[in-house]
């Protein structure tokens, strides 16, 4: 067991809380980095996969993990960002008093897919500020379909159900869109998306927005302005979705509504909830379970009877089951059973199961709504 | 000097009038507290004052500033912070969290330097930990600056939610009901709190409270609610002579 004597007011700020953080995660950023030389392409690509799915996630986590506010829609940005990229950097963009298209380097379009997704997201968050819980949903959930709709009819953007092929980019020779170089530049993206999503969390707004996920009344006392602070969060997990999705569309290589519909945005939110609400690490870990689940359902089917293994719709029926199962059982998920695994080592031989024991809230407050 | 003035304050639910009519002024650096049976509308003061509510009528100055129609998070930045009857703390959130997030109202920050974490950022940051450590050695919640909120009892909660209204830096502090759900120990401590309050940070205190042992020991003015209506206004000592407050309290 590690005790922390604390000297220094930056050692709360400070992101490597003591030394070991620096060997756990070093160790961790060493594989990664040689993850190209020590597997082969299969994985290398499935690898890929999980880093865009995780910054997805991440999109996902600041909104419905840190500020409460549950989104169905997230496909919806997700979709936004990889047509934006895939349009930007294959047709380019063209306004009515243009004369040839604007074709942009991915370096350019891949921040403007963010940001489209953002505005998207603030668009989107003004009006549906006043809801919350299972209202925000259905509204998130009705917005995925509306984007949906417009992916598949807006045909002279996005070529509805034909599918848009999308570019490689390039710079210089080095094909950024496929093996290694991409594999690089999604990590890349990932770590970066996670270091801003630590910052975020670090500073005021952050808070604010873990305030508004636990008490909106109080978080008002306090001088938060709920309205803008909803704003921005919707803004940023939209942004972020968005980079994903643009990130996406170059793994995809060719586009169709299909790809974004509410599944997928179900999907987000069985990630955000297995992996661990409210952490980080969960969303990272809710990944890999999205990732990792149909392919171990694809390995199970060949040891279960064919009329059970072939049955249509039983792998989202196994999600759904999945997600029932730990909100009943592991309300905090993957990363929640990793906390109490690694406390039960620290603590050994005397951890009590007590410790994690769920207290039940028994003075539940009349809230102002 | 007044501090705080309501003038002919009144809401309507529907046809209940909660609060009608009701005028007093707060002086600085004194204890006023408002009493009253249950549904009297005392709440519903606090919640007008820090503008969760709209009132139908009336106005309602701080330091000759009209506050009757700011938007409820512009109350804190003024300098009037609250505590609620019902403990509204961030659960799931450190002790150290909450009262950092009664530093928000000060925090001037943008985003974009937040996403990256500039120097000017971890700077005001160390700046608003300095005003927190403050106000966790006024309170002695030392011991409890890494807890999680859910798994502390309840009379600790109650002095985080102190805690967490001191941090915003307040002149003027509405406490809902301090020592609702207090032992007779942990009352005392919050009388001695609620008077260092007054007397050392110098912050005016308006208070709901249950507690005549309490109000009688801190407070400078009483002023009784009944229905909504004000029923007596005067010292502790006056209004509990009062012949209406005893029929309101006890019946006849």
């Amino acid at each position: 067991m590690r005790f922390l004597f604390k000297t220094d007011y930056n050692q709360d700020i400070r992101i490597a809380k003591h030394s070991g953080y620096y060997w756990s995660y070093g160790v961790l950023l060493l594989l990664v980095l040689a993850a190209p030389l020590l597997l082969d392409s299969y994985y290398i690509g499935q690898m890929t996969q999980l880093y865009i799915v995780a910054i997805a996630g991440l999109g996902l986590m600041l909104l419905a993990g840190y500020t409460g506010l549950v989104s169905l829609g997230h496909a919806a940005f997700f979709g936004i960002g990889a047509y934006t990229e895939a349009v930007l950097t294959g047709a380019g963009l063209q306004l009515p008093f243009m004369e040839e298209p604007l074709v942009f380097s991915f370096v350019v379009a891949m921040p403007l897919a963010a940001i489209f997704a953002g505005i998207a997201g603030v668009v989107i968050g003004i009006p549906v500020l006043r809801l919350t819980g299972i209202y925000l949903a259905i509204a998130t959930f009705a917005f995925a379909i509306v984007i949906e709709e417009v992916m598949s009819r807006w045909e002279s953007v996005t070529n509805g159900y034909t599918g848009l092929l999308v570019d490689s980019i390039y710079i210089g020779d080095i094909d950024f869109s496929s093996g290694e170089p991409f594999y690089f530049l999604c990590l890349g993206l990932l770590i970066l998306v996670i270091l801003f999503s630590i910052n975020l969390l670090r500073s005021p707004t952050g808070r604010a927005m873990m305030a508004i996920r636990d008490s909106e009344i109080s978080a008002q006392s306090m001088g938060v302005n709920l309205a803008r602070v909803k704003t921005t969060a919707f803004g940023i997990s939209a942004g972020i979705t968005g980079l994903a999705g643009a990130l996406f569309a170059h793994k995809l290589g060719f586009l169709s509504p299909e790809s974004f519909t509410v599944l997928q945005s179900l999907e987000f939110l069985v990630l955000v909830v297995v992996g661990g609400i409210g952490s980080i690490h969960g969303a990272i870990f809710g990944a890999m379970f999205v990732l990792a689940l149909p392919q171990a359902l694809a390995i199970a089917k060949d040891y279960v009877p064919p009329e059970i293994g072939e049955m249509p719709g039983i792998e989202p029926f196994i999600f759904g089951l999945i997600l029932v199962l730990v909100i009943i059982f592991e309300p905090y998920g993957i990363y929640g059973r990793w906390l109490k695994v690694k406390h039960y080592f620290q603590m050994f031989p005397i951890y009590k199961k007590a410790t994690f024991k769920r207290q039940k809230a028994y003075m539940k407050s009349e809230r102002l709504k | 000097m007044s501090l705080f003035k309501a003038e002919n304050l009144a809401i309507n639910f529907g046809g209940v009038k909660a609060v009608d009519g009701v005028n007093f002024e707060i002086n600085k650096g004194e204890c006023f507290t408002i009493i009253g049976p249950n549904g009297a509308g005392k709440t519903t003061i606090f919640n007008l004052i820090s503008r969760i509510y709209d009132s139908t009528e009336g106005t309602m100055t701080f330091d000759g500033q009209d506050i009757t129609r700011l938007p409820p998070h512009a109350i804190a930045s003024l300098g009037i912070a609250r505590t609620f009857q019902n403990i509204e703390l961030f659960e799931h959130a450190t002790v150290l969290q909450n009262l950092l997030v009664g530093r928000h109202c000060h925090s001037k920050t943008g985003l974009f330097s937040e996403l990256m974490f500039l120097p000017s950022v971890r700077k005001a940051e160390i700046a608003h930990r300095e005003k927190v450590e403050e106000v966790i050695d006024f309170l002695d919640l030392q011991h409890y600056r890494e807890s999680l909120i859910m798994n502390l009892p309840y009379g600790v909660r109650k002095v985080v939610e102190l805690g967490r209204a001191l941090c915003t830096e307040p002149r003027l502090i509405l406490l809902d009901e301090p020592s609702s759900g207090l032992n007779v120990e942990e009352t005392q401590d919050m009388s001695f709190w609620i008077d260092d309050i007054k007397k050392d940070l110098g912050i005016t205190v308006l208070m709901v409270e249950h507690d005549m042992g309490l109000v009688s020991e801190v407070s400078d003015q009483v002023l009784v609610l009944n229905y909504g209506r004000m029923l007596a206004h005067g010292s502790p000592q006056e209004v509990q002579r009062n012949p209406e407050v005893i029929k309101a309290y006890l019946g006849e």
